[in-house]
Parts: C-alpha cells; sequence; structure tokens
C-alpha cells in the first residue's frame, strides 16, 4: 500500500535520512516506485546489496545519513561488508530488509535465509526491530538513536503487505 | 615500473583537499607509507568495495574531487560498480587501478586482468575518460592532466607484480580513521586543516 510506503519514506527524511540506495524487493516496491520516481530522493539503484552498503558508506563520509533497501537474500552478499567495513570502522548506515521466507511459507530459495536471518543479526551483532505499521515513527526513532550513539549499522526488518 | 614508485608519483600528484581512498590490502599500506594525511581512507577489508565507496562520497560532495586508489583484484572482484559510476555519471570521481595482475597480498595468484583490460572495461561502461599507462614519466604526464578534467575517469597504471619490502601497517584505529576522514570530506574548508 503506498500510503505506507510514503508515510514511511517521510518518517525517515523527518529523522534525517538523506542518503537513499539499495537493490529492490518485491515486498518494498511502494517504496522504491517513490524513490525512483521522485528526483529529490535521487535514488542509486546499486547493482549488488554490498555495493550499496559500500556507497551509503561514502556518503556517510561526506556527512549524508544514508538508508539502503535490500531483500533478505542481500544479507549473504552484504555480509562482508558489514562485518569488515561498517562494524569496524563504526559507520551507521540504517538497513531496510524485506522478511522473503517468513515461517516456511515462500518460494524455496528464500526459505533458509527466511528462518535464520534475525539470529544472522544477532550473530553478527547488528540491533534490529521487527517493522510494525502502528508504531513505525518510534521504532525509526529508536533505529536510529541506537546507530547514532553507537556507530553502528541497524536494520528494520519489513514483513510482506507493510510497503508494498 | 613498481607499484611502490607508482604509489609515490600519485601520492605526489595528490592535493590535501583531494578525498582519497585505498582499496584494502598491500595498496592502502603502500599509501600510507607514501605520506598520510587526514584526507586519507585506507580500506582494511570489504575488498572490492572501494569503489562504491568512492562512488557515494562523490555523490554526496559534488565539489570535492574523490580519488579512489584501486588494484585490478579489487575492480573485477565488484566490477558490476564500474556501471554505476558511469550510471551516475560523478563529474568528480577518478578512478586510479593499479593492475600488477596478481593479487598481491595472498602471494601473488594471478588475477585475469592480463586477459580483461579494465579501463577498456570501464569505458564501455560509460566513464568519461580511461587510459593506461605503464611507465613512470606516462603516469606523472596522465595524472598532470587527470583532475583538469570532468570524471568519471579510470587511470590503469600497470605495474609490476611484487610489494614494498619494508611497508608499514596503518597504525591508526578503524573508528579514529573513518572520524578522522569524515571530518576531511564534510570540513568546508579543507585547507584550514
Amino acid at each position: 500500500m503506498s500510503g505506507t510506503a510514503s508515510a514511511f519514506l517521510d518518517l525517515l527524511e523527518a529523522e534525517g535520512y538523506d542518503f537513499f540506495t539499495g537493490v529492490p524487493c518485491s515486498l518494498f516496491k511502494g517504496v522504491t516506485r517513490l524513490l525512483d520516481g521522485e528526483p529529490r530522493y535521487a535514488y542509486l539503484s546499486a547493482v549488488r546489496e554490498d555495493a550499496a552498503v559500500g556507497a551509503a558508506s561514502g556518503a556517510w563520509f561526506g556527512g549524508a545519513k544514508p538508508v539502503v533497501f535490500m531483500q533478505n537474500s542481500g544479507l549473504g552478499t552484504s555480509s562482508n561488508a558489514l562485518v569488515s567495513l561498517n562494524l569496524i570502522y563504526d559507520i551507521p548506515v540504517l538497513l531496510v530488509v524485506s522478511w522473503r521466507g517468513y515461517q516456511g511459507k515462500d518460494a524455496p530459495e528464500h526459505l533458509i535465509m527466511g528462518d535464520v536471518m534475525e539470529q544472522w543479526f544477532q550473530m553478527i551483532g547488528v540491533p534490529y526491530q521487527i517493522l510494525d505499521p502502528e508504531r513505525m515513527e518510534e521504532q525509526v526513532r529508536e533505529v536510529t538513536a541506537t546507530a547514532e550513539a553507537t556507530g553502528k549499522p541497524v536494520a528494520l526488518l519489513v514483513h510482506k503487505g507493510i510497503l508494498q | 615500473m613498481k607499484r611502490y614508485e607508482a604509489v609515490e608519483i600519485i601520492s605526489a600528484a595528490l592535493a590535501p583537499d583531494h578525498l582519497v581512498i585505498g582499496c584494502n590490502g598491500m595498496i592502502s599500506r603502500e599509501l600510507f607509507t607514501a605520506g598520510d594525511g587526514p584526507n586519507k581512507f585506507y580500506m582494511i577489508g570489504s575488498m572490492g568495495l572501494a569503489s562504491s565507496m568512492g562512488l557515494g562520497l562523490a555523490l554526496r560532495q559534488p565539489e570535492r574531487t574523490v580519488v579512489v586508489i584501486d588494484g585490478d583484484g579489487n575492480v573485477l572482484m565488484n566490477m558490476g560498480t564500474l556501471a554505476n559510476i558511469a550510471a551516475a555519471q560523478a563529474r568528480n570521481l577518478y578512478h586510479i587501478v593499479l593492475d600488477n595482475g596478481v593479487h598481491g597480498s595472498t602471494g601473488n595468484q594471478k588475477t585475469i586482468s592480463s586477459d580483461v583490460p579494465l579501463e577498456q572495461v570501464a569505458w564501455a561502461c560509460g566513464y568519461a575518460r580511461a587510459s593506461r599507462v605503464d611507465e613512470p614519466h606516462a603516469l606523472r604526464e596522465a595524472l598532470a592532466e587527470l583532475f583538469c578534467e570532468p570524471g568519471p575517469a579510470m587511470l590503469l597504471v600497470r605495474v609490476e607484480p611484487g610489494n614494498l619490502e619494508s611497508v608499514g601497517r596503518v597504525d591508526i584505529e578503524p573508528p579514529d580513521l573513518a572520524r578522522r576522514f569524515r571530518g576531511a570530506a564534510t570540513n568546508a574548508d579543507p585547507l584550514a586543516g
């Protein structure tokens, strides 16, 4: 529902996020449509999720507050970027990650990551919240405060149906 | 030409207000050894991503000159970002690739850059300029002109395999290095120190 997608982007902007990159997922296609369609977002459509994390990190050096959108399959591709760049240099980025494979109900390629995604974040030490449409504003504020206090990346996990 | 000779020539051509990102491995260690400064960031991990970081920084700071000092192994690992850089037409991004044809930091195992000319890949992607040099005089000449015209530009420097024997390790803690570089990149008057 693009109303929520638009409200979510407004919340990110209100929290100061001003650099948007990522790789699309059907679970947040409403967001990507808005990012792609509106020049002021200057959305960088990245070739891979780790490249998006790298570009977001470079933008952070330039003073930006970056967001990276990705499907959870992209966590595999961006693991090394997160553990050997962001988590050791203290480069905060907000990751908005779709939850494909939730509770085993999805195409086969999503099932394993869907099953282990929370453990994966816990294992590498990236704090996360599961996005709740009723509490989005509070959640964006909380993960942003965590990122600012720690200098580490943080994540919002997005279920099907919320940002479509 | 040995790579460290090229690194020294490149270091001498960089200005204090250039924002310089060195890729991981021996290249950053040699860059650090040739001359440190707050305008330099050295990667120690996340192989391949120096170019992506340079792109994000160049887009965010369009008035600043951003220089990525990359290696052939790094470029090959993240070749898709050449397309991202070209598509974004990052005019302030200069991509210098030290191409020795091997993974020099892990024991000189061959890369495939001898079969795939990376400056031609960059050109085909849509870099504004892309060229190759392989000796010191040509490198100095190319550097004298490199920053005078808009990018994105790739200057590929073909060098011999081999690392500087007495190369130092970057002795700045990663978070300190990141803060220092962010300070240099966001300082409105970079020459004020």
